[in-house]
């Protein structure tokens, strides 16, 4: 467990620092949200229609951005032959890799969305269920996208092939996102989908370790 | 059996045994099968002769299914017990299964047009075809992302793989996702059942898909093996230069 925290309290100096992809991640969502309203108009009946497919579309480009460096830095360092020595099982080494990941990008970008959400005249009983959903939708987003993040480790091209590996999977993920705010919108039950991106989360936090611990023994071979 | 067919030497001999049989079948079937459902079969009562456009639609969307469960078998069998031409048979197997999907799309949207007066329509069916369509690309563009053919080939059999685990989930939730945002207004087979005289054609025709599928896959497959082994011929050659 120590070790297990030691790699995730590592990978947060890291992200956190001057270097470190969580603000940059955080701008470009801000910017990508703020976006549409100049693309299609500032009618506040279009805006309310659209804004949680933005800000969920949004998430999942921001979340894209900075998982190609997730392993290639440590790889290119040699930090990642030391992990996979190390007698943590290299499951739980990727799954500490990627809650930094998780609490450098999904987080920060969870929170700032209400803010987002206003600006784009969202019902405001969808905004608690806004946040809720981005919470319990954004560590599969990790989780998935470490999985390309992992396959592309060394590979031409890994940064625009892991958005390319990592989007079309994701697509659940967006849909229930979407659907637990429109239905709040709609003043029916959220709940539904709100399980449904509990139940995907479950599954990924279960199988994707496995994907990922592959892939990087792959990787170093 | 599966050990047996490691050897690539072997697996060579099996493909030409089969290939003309698969060729076979895929030139009757799909002759037959086309002949009988654009020409000969009886137009539908409310569709008219844009029926006919499912006769190619119908067994392209089931060989771009059909073709990815291929692919991730072969996978499986790939990374389980290193077997390595499942993973050529996995690469064979993908342009093949992106083209049939290609196929379904473009037929589907040739179809769209005069029956629901639009190119393209988030169907749940065609959105989910789609998104089968990228999940090949990614795969064939992971395959090529590497110089290594054995790093590439085990790589991309674990896209495979989790991809194959996702791709019911995606589904689901695109169906879900579709019947939340649009009515229906969809025209389904389901409705009424179909009529021998045009389900015939359909199966004769997806024969002789199938056919050309394993067809092509004895032609690619043998391709992949001739070369891999140039490349160990190749490397062999410039080793021996530096060495004398």
């Amino acid at each position: 467990m120590s070790a297990f925290l030691a790699i995730v309290a590592r990978d947060l100096r890291l992200g956190f620092g001057a270097q470190g992809a969580m603000l940059t991640t955080l701008l470009f969502f801000v910017l990508a949200v703020s976006l549409f309203p100049l693309g299609v108009g500032p009618e506040p009946q279009i805006l309310a229609r659209i804004a949680a497919g933005v800000i969920w579309v949004a998430a999942l480009l921001a979340a894209m951005l900075s998982l190609d460096r997730l392993f290639q830095t440590d790889q290119e360092d040699g930090t990642l032959d030391l992990l996979a020595q190390a007698p943590l099982p290299l499951g739980l080494v990727a799954l500490a890799k990627t809650l930094a990941h998780w609490l450098t990008t999904g987080l920060p970008l969870s929170l700032i969305a209400p803010l987002l959400a206003i600006l784009l005249q969202m019902e405001g009983d969808a905004i608690p269920v806004l946040l809720g959903a981005l919470l319990l939708g954004t560590p599969s987003l990790s989780l998935i996208g470490a999985i390309g993040a992992a396959l592309t480790l060394g590979a031409k091209r890994g940064a625009v092939l892991v958005p390319l590996l990592t989007l079309p999977l994701v697509i659940p993920v967006l849909i229930f996102g979407v659907g637990a705010v429109e239905a709040a919108a709609y003043g029916l039950s959220a709940g539904p989908h709100l399980l449904l991106l509990g139940a995907f989360l479950a599954g990924a936090l279960a199988l994707s370790p496995l994907a990922i611990a592959a892939a990087v023994r792959l990787a170093l071979e | 059996m599966l050990h047996a067919l490691a050897n690539p030497a072997r697996f060579l001999r099996l493909m030409a045994a089969i290939r003309p049989w698969a060729a076979g079948v895929a030139v009757l079937g799909l002759g037959i099968g086309l002949a009988w459902g654009l020409l000969y079969s009886p137009p539908d009562y409310q569709q008219g002769e844009t029926v006919r456009i499912m006769y190619i639609h119908v067994p392209a969307a089931w060989m771009g299914m059909f073709i990815y469960a291929a692919m991730a078998v072969a996978s499986a069998t790939a990374l389980i017990w290193r077997h390595p031409v499942a993973e050529l048979v996995a690469k064979a197997s993908a342009p093949a299964g992106a083209a049939f999907t290609l196929i379904c799309l473009i037929t589907g949207s040739l179809w769209g047009k005069p029956m629901w007066g639009a190119w393209w329509v988030w169907d749940a069916r065609l959105t989910s075809m789609l998104i089968l369509f990228f999940l090949y690309l990614g795969y064939i563009a992971l395959w090529e992302a590497f110089d290594d053919p054995a790093r590439a080939g085990r790589a991309a059999a674990i896209l495979a793989l989790v991809g194959a685990i996702n791709l019911p989930i995606i589904k689901f939730s695109v169906d879900w996702w579709n019947t939340m945002h649009q009515p229906a207004s969809v025209l389904t087979l389901e409705g009424p059942k179909i009529h021998p005289d045009i389900l015939w054609p359909l199966l004769i025709t997806a024969l002789g898909a199938k056919g050309y599928y394993v067809w092509l896959l004895t032609v690619r497959v043998r391709a992949e093996i001739l070369k891999r082994q140039a490349r160990i011929l190749r490397f062999a050659a410039a080793t021996d230069r530096r060495a004398g």
